[in-house]
């Protein structure tokens, strides 16, 4: 398989290689995997006080396409809001890394990764909401 | 039970297999192929005997003095059952397999995710191989294959159940696609097991 400059630029130099505590209640934690190919993804964001994504890591198992998208991704979502983190589709990062169609699938699980990251934290604030509201009633 | 296929209705062909209908038998499931209950559950010896004989029928050696047509059908079969018997042999290729009868296809792109709590197992692993892998650890790569064996041994209790019993499928392809998962894992830590043995 021959991968594009920019898969083998990731693919060498990753950036946000790995973790946050994932307890931490800024952080939100998306854990990925494809079955096929047993590629295992996680990606992590750090939401700041304004509400914008202020850091992120990641920590993948996989082809360098996976490495390559999730560490692209940790570049993107940094500066955005939630929701414009959920605006990144696959196919911008596949055309990114320009990916060969047989490795579509590694742009999808990063996109998927993001997705569950963000639901993580949105979850943990929805509970922890309700949580001090139980504490003050 | 399994009223919705239309197999078994035919039955198998003993010799003189060409000049019988072939379109018709050739709609056949797999397990229908080999005379055996669509089940996860299946008698190995019993699909070892009907592979055995099925192949002998149908062997393209058989038809090698036969018109064209019938050395062409005997080359079709014989691919159809051995790929049968390789599908039917080995449980997650089975399962995927009867599932695919009940409509459902595991490798389906939006299929739902498996838990996060597997996920995070699966990269605890994955991190053991590559430390393993990196301090060129023997004794760590066969704990690691001997954890994933017994994983894989509950995944395959876990399809029997729901795919014979409980006849839950989406349980059983949640079972079917961390299994995918283990045996990829088991075939990359063979792989750098290999790489140190050698």
């Amino acid at each position: 398989m021959a991968y594009s400059d920019k898969v083998l630029e990731h693919y060498e130099h990753p950036r946000n290689v790995g973790s946050f505590e994932k307890s931490d209640a800024q952080v939100g934690t998306g854990m990925v995997g494809a079955p096929a190919c047993g590629d295992v993804m996680k990606l992590q964001i750090r939401v700041g006080r304004d509400g914008l994504i202020e850091d992120a890591r990641f920590k993948t198992y996989g082809c360098g396409s996976a490495i390559a998208s999730s560490s692209l991704v940790t570049e993107w979502v940094k500066g955005k809001t939630l929701d414009e983190a959920l605006t990144i589709r696959n196919t911008q990062i596949a055309e990114e890394l320009a990916l060969p169609p047989v490795k579509i699938h590694c742009s999808i699980l990063a996109e998927d990764a993001v997705k569950a990251a963000v639901a993580d934290y949105k979850h943990k604030h929805g509970m922890m909401r309700e949580a001090a509201e139980e504490a003050e009633g | 039970m399994n009223r919705g296929m239309d197999s078994g209705s035919h039955p198998a062909p003993k010799t003189g297999f060409f000049p019988l209908s072939p379109e018709m038998e050739f709609g056949k499931d797999y397990f229908a192929l080999f005379g055996l209950a669509p089940r996860f559950r299946i008698d190995e010896a019993a699909l070892e005997r009907a592979f055995r004989a099925l192949q002998a029928e149908v062997h393209p050696d058989r038809y090698a003095h036969r018109p064209q047509t019938e050395q062409r059908l005997s080359m079709q079969w014989a691919t159809r059952v051995n790929e049968a018997y390789r599908t039917l042999r080995a449980p997650l290729a089975r399962a995927r397999y009867l599932l695919g009868l009940r409509g459902i296809d595991i490798d389906h792109p939006a299929a739902a995710a498996v838990s996060a709590d597997f996920l995070a197992e699966q990269m605890e692993w994955r991190e053991a191989l590559a430390e393993a892998r990196g301090e060129s650890d023997l004794a760590a790569l066969d704990a690691l294959r001997e954890r994933l064996d017994g994983e894989a041994r509950t995944l395959t209790g876990e399809l029997a159940r729901a795919l014979d019993e409980a006849e839950d499928w989406n349980a059983a392809a949640d079972a079917a696609r961390r299994l995918m998962f283990i045996e990829k894992l088991e075939h990359d830590v063979g792989e750098a097991a290999a790489v140190l043995e050698s």
